[in-house]
């Protein structure tokens, strides 16, 4: 399958909500990239607002986003490596959907980071499989998308894992210029690879510059493979966008606490994210 | 001082000559972080966020807390983080937890009961298994209680055939046959203690050792680290 790229003017900057409204439908498989950090709260707190359902949520730790799409029944599958509020124990949304099917059954499938890895690297690279040392001798091929491959030189067995090809990818970045180009810096993740795997793809940044300055470590993917950009200060809270906002380490336990039972889930989403257009001035 | 800060000196001593060492959150990161202060400056700390050479002052709370990446020698992206740099085999050690540990040293921190129903669901594989089969040196730091040392494991997250298990009552290292053994009881901490808290019938190796008493220079260390 060729990739056909239709993004022939660059990236348009749009409204957050505009963005969301016209890159993702109900049923979409979506990834919301950012390893612990630069994860797009404010996209997907719009997608919440917007009332999207039935979504096959993409994603290799679901952290405290997941948690809340997934408590506020937009997901249908959840497609992941690791269900833990890092550092900090459990995440109990995503416990409450896979033990007791609320607010909806949740279909899994779990793979490693290493695989979830590998399977964005070949979508990425318009490869059918990524291949990697893996999943040997674990439980964990018995109940996933894994087969084993037969390297045609040495004749070593190997794990192969399917390419992830999401309908949309949506990442945060520090800063994007006016024609979309996009610069992130700090901890890199999947982000790239998520973006490029991806049939449509959304970049939310803290801010748009007239020209972007090359960064160490920093991260550019031209506005061309991008579909639009929209602009969403503190758009990564409580994760954080490196050298422009902090991680709030204190909400991540916070979550822990107000997380545990429905009702004050639910209490603490309506005033804070469906009550809340833009939170983040 | 508590049965975990023994714990955490233990692992920490153990990083006296490793060149490089992969760890998550928790008393590993706090070892690791404490052997670069007092014995091994050298001392390689890598994050699976990519973060490599990082030099925290402050005991991260996440993988990705930002201290980590600004302090690294190098941020790379997580492909090549599995790819390049664990898959081959170039980090040294590596510390894993668990939820179960089974007397062969496998790990579970996927299910507790069925996959399909589980009665508690955990937070899954992470990194754990490629890591496993990455790093030559594994080595397992857990609780020590029957809820976490099990005869059989509700689900095999990762395989792994770690050269110690560092719990907060002693260390277990594997026999000649790969079965997980108490070479190490930590002091004030009696044989029968740690064989009521395993869920299997423990082997104890004839040469138990008693943990040398943590230093006042390494306890003070410890608490002064944590307290930043």
């Amino acid at each position: 399958m060729r990739i056909v790229s239709n993004r022939t003017h660059g990236a348009q900057i749009l409204p957050l909500a505009d963005a969301i409204a016209s890159l993702v439908k109900d049923g979409d498989a979506v990834a919301l990239e950012g390893f612990t950090h630069l994860i797009p709260f404010a996209a997907g707190h719009e997608l919440i607002r917007q009332g999207r359902r039935d979504l096959e949520l993409i994603r290799m730790t679901p952290d405290l986003l997941y948690d809340q799409m997934i408590g506020m029944g937009c997901a249908r599958k959840l497609v992941f490596s690791y269900g833990g509020n890092p550092g900090v124990g459990s995440l109990h949304r995503f416990r409450d959907a896979i033990e007791h099917g609320w607010p909806a059954p949740l279909a899994i499938e779990e793979h490693s980071h290493a695989g979830m890895a590998n399977r964005y690297a070949a979508g990425a690279a318009n490869l059918p499989f990524g291949v990697l040392r893996g999943y040997a001798g674990t439980d964990l091929t018995k109940h996933t998308n894994v087969r084993t491959v037969t390297c045609p030189f040495t004749g070593e067995e190997l794990a192969a894992v399917p390419a992830l090809r999401p309908d949309v990818a949506i990442v945060h970045a520090q800063e994007a210029d006016r024609r979309g180009n996009v610069q992130l810096w700090g901890i890199p993740g999947v982000q790239k690879e998520a973006v490029l795997s991806a049939a449509r793809a959304l970049v939310t940044v803290e801010r748009v510059v007239d020209e972007l300055e090359p960064r160490p470590g920093g991260v550019i993917i031209p506005g061309w493979v991008i579909d639009a950009i929209a602009v969403a200060p503190r758009g990564a809270y409580p994760s954080y966008a490196h050298g422009l906002t902090e991680r709030d380490n204190d909400f991540y336990k916070f979550w822990d606490e107000v997380s545990r039972d429905r009702d004050a889930f639910l209490a603490w989403m309506d005033e804070h994210v469906i009550g809340a257009a833009e939170v983040r001035a | 001082m508590s049965s975990g800060e023994v714990q955490t000196i233990v692992a920490a001593r153990l990083l006296a000559e490793a060149t490089s060492v992969f760890i998550g959150v928790g008393r590993p990161s706090t070892a690791a972080i404490l052997a670069r202060e007092i014995v091994n400056p050298d001392l390689v700390l890598v994050y699976e966020s990519g973060t490599i050479g990082a030099k925290p002052h402050r005991i991260p709370l996440s993988i990705g807390d930002g201290e980590l990446a600004a302090t690294a020698d190098v941020v790379v992206p997580v492909v090549e983080m599995f790819n390049y740099w664990i898959q081959p085999g170039r980090i040294d050690v590596a510390f894993l937890g668990a939820a179960q540990v089974d007397r062969r040293g496998s790990l579970n921190s996927t299910v507790i009961g069925d996959y399909d129903a589980p009665r508690t669901r955990l937070p899954g594989a992470g990194g754990a298994p490629e890591i496993a089969t990455g790093c030559d040196r594994v080595m397992v730091v857990a609780p020590h209680s029957r809820r976490t040392f099990v005869e059989r494991l509700d689900f095999l997250t990762t395989r792994a055939a770690p050269e110690a298990v560092i719990t907060d009552l002693g260390v277990l290292e594997p026999d000649a046959a790969g079965e997980l053994t108490l070479t190490q009881i930590h002091p004030g901490v009696t044989v029968e203690q740690v064989r009521e808290a395993t869920g299997w019938e423990l082997q104890v190796a004839g040469d138990l050792r008693t943990t040398p008493e943590p230093t006042e220079a390494e306890l003070s260390a410890l608490r002064e680290l944590v307290s930043r």
